[in-house]
């Protein structure tokens, strides 16, 4: 298992980046190479090209900015995970980031690899459906914005162009003392899901559910966002019966099956997982965890 | 041998300057170039985590970098941890100590994986130990000694250290 021959390309500049994409034929970008490295290892891509962009410059950042959290392309994994303003605005991510694969891993893996290698079962890209990021890219025209519900197209697919480079991502954060969850199924520690859920809350004084978004990752083509669930969780105190009640929709999601898990078992986690999720977060929101 | 370059390293203090094809991983450009075969490969896509090796000081596995990218950067490999020529590592003595190797192939990477937790996190519980240690696969299921060996060096580097 040795990777293919390539030609290597280690550009200092975002707009180096895009000309090379833009003339070299067969490229491929190698960001933290934890996806990618393997995947060249074992000859399941053939690139003429690899365009490195470790050193590519101002593209590793953590920006708090008030209500928002901007955050660059090449930014490690284990700089998220330990970042104190991703703790404070988004806690959800540092949450999720503790199950992204191991401490070597997350060394190297930046967030814009995992997003643009969009696997369906990854943290990263569910942490991102549920917060409604916006994933920023440059091309040689200039910069441009896309909702994450735009984001994938198709399976670990997406909607960057082919001369285009993941730039950064921006996160809303929610109001201070949102009770967030992030909860996996997976064989090992540090495995991809088979599936998880993601929860994101906001209460009242009342203890009323005032916000809520839940997604699903691992059973779709993308993460999932239930947006009936969120719905009706709105003025729900709750209650964890009813919020079981809630969850069965999960139960009708359009799920993958393969030769680990049916779709059934994955409906199956889909809906056990979203009510953990929803209770471990409605409890953090109400200060009980 | 397909495209090269020249790249200029540090591996244990030692500066090597050597041509590389491009397309070599770091694993394989440590074992053939400058020899240093205490670096294991087990199964080269990144699960096993026997070619674990320290990037200025970070746990890395060395399968699943480019040599080229390490150009002007600092490794530490398991050949780097000793102190001296007849003196161990702390970690290497409590290995030794807890029955924490018996074949032997996943210790080098299981030593790195340590040496940064155990700097991270220098008073960990067993389960803390457990899940740093998860990325690193043990065929002869020696878990235990592992275990108990992390624990056991994590001591002896707080009382090192005076604590």
């Amino acid at each position: 298992m040795k990777p293919p021959p390539f030609s290597y390309h280690d550009p200092s500049s975002v707009g180096e980046v895009i000309s090379l994409l833009g003339s070299l034929e067969n490229p491929k970008l190698l960001a933290g190479g934890q996806s990618l490295m393997p995947m060249l290892n074992m000859r399941y891509v053939m690139p003429d090209h690899v365009i490195d962009l470790n050193k590519v410059d101002g593209l590793s950042y953590i920006n708090d900015e008030g209500g928002a959290i901007s955050i660059g392309g090449m930014t490690r994994q284990r700089d998220l995970e330990y970042s104190d303003v991703i703790k404070a605005k988004c806690p959800l991510m540092h949450d999720a980031l503790l199950q992204v694969g191991h401490r070597q891993t997350r060394n190297r893996g930046t967030i814009g690899g995992s997003l643009s290698h969009l696997d369906p079962a990854a943290e990263l890209p569910a942490v991102c459906a549920a917060h409604d990021a916006v994933i920023v890219v440059q091309g040689p025209n200039g910069e441009r914005d896309i909702p994450f519900a735009d984001f994938p197209v198709a399976y670990m697919t997406p909607a960057t162009e082919m001369d285009e480079l993941l730039i950064g991502v921006k996160i809303q954060a929610w109001a201070e003392g949102h009770g967030y969850a992030f909860v996996e199924f997976a064989r090992r520690h540090g495995d991809f899901a088979i599936t998880s859920a993601a929860a994101l809350l906001e209460v009242g004084s009342d203890g009323g559910i005032t916000r809520a978004s839940l997604t699903v990752g691992g059973v779709g083509a993308a993460p999932v966002r239930m947006n009936e669930i969120e719905q009706a969780l709105i003025g729900q105190f709750g209650d964890e019966e009813k919020l079981r009640e809630l969850c069965e929709a999960c139960r009708e999601i359009d799920a993958l099956g393969d030769v680990y898990a049916s779709s059934e078992y994955r409906q199956h986690l889909a809906t056990v997982l979203s009510r953990r999720a929803l209770v471990k977060a409605y409890d953090r929101a109400t200060g009980k965890a | 041998m397909g495209e090269t370059r020249k790249i200029s390293l540090s591996v244990n203090g030692k500066t090597y300057e050597e041509e590389v094809e491009v397309r070599f991983t770091l694993a394989d450009f440590l074992r053939q170039q400058p020899g240093l075969t205490g670096t294991h490969l087990g199964c080269e896509h990144g699960v096993c985590g026997a070619c674990t090796i320290l990037l200025n000081g970070r746990s890395a596995r060395s399968c699943l970098m480019l040599a080229v990218q390490v150009d002007g950067q600092e490794i530490t490999t398991i050949e780097g941890i000793a102190p001296s020529e007849d003196e161990m590592h702390p970690l290497q003595e409590a290995f030794r100590d807890n029955h924490g190797l018996q074949c032997g192939f996943c210790t080098p990477g299981m030593l790195t994986t340590l040496i940064e937790f155990l700097g991270d996190n220098p008073d960990p519980t067993e389960q803390e130990v457990r899940e740093a240690i998860s990325g690193n696969l043990c065929r002869c299921t020696g878990y235990q000694g592992i275990v108990a060996a992390a624990l056991d060096a994590a001591q002896r580097l707080r009382e090192a250290k005076g604590a």
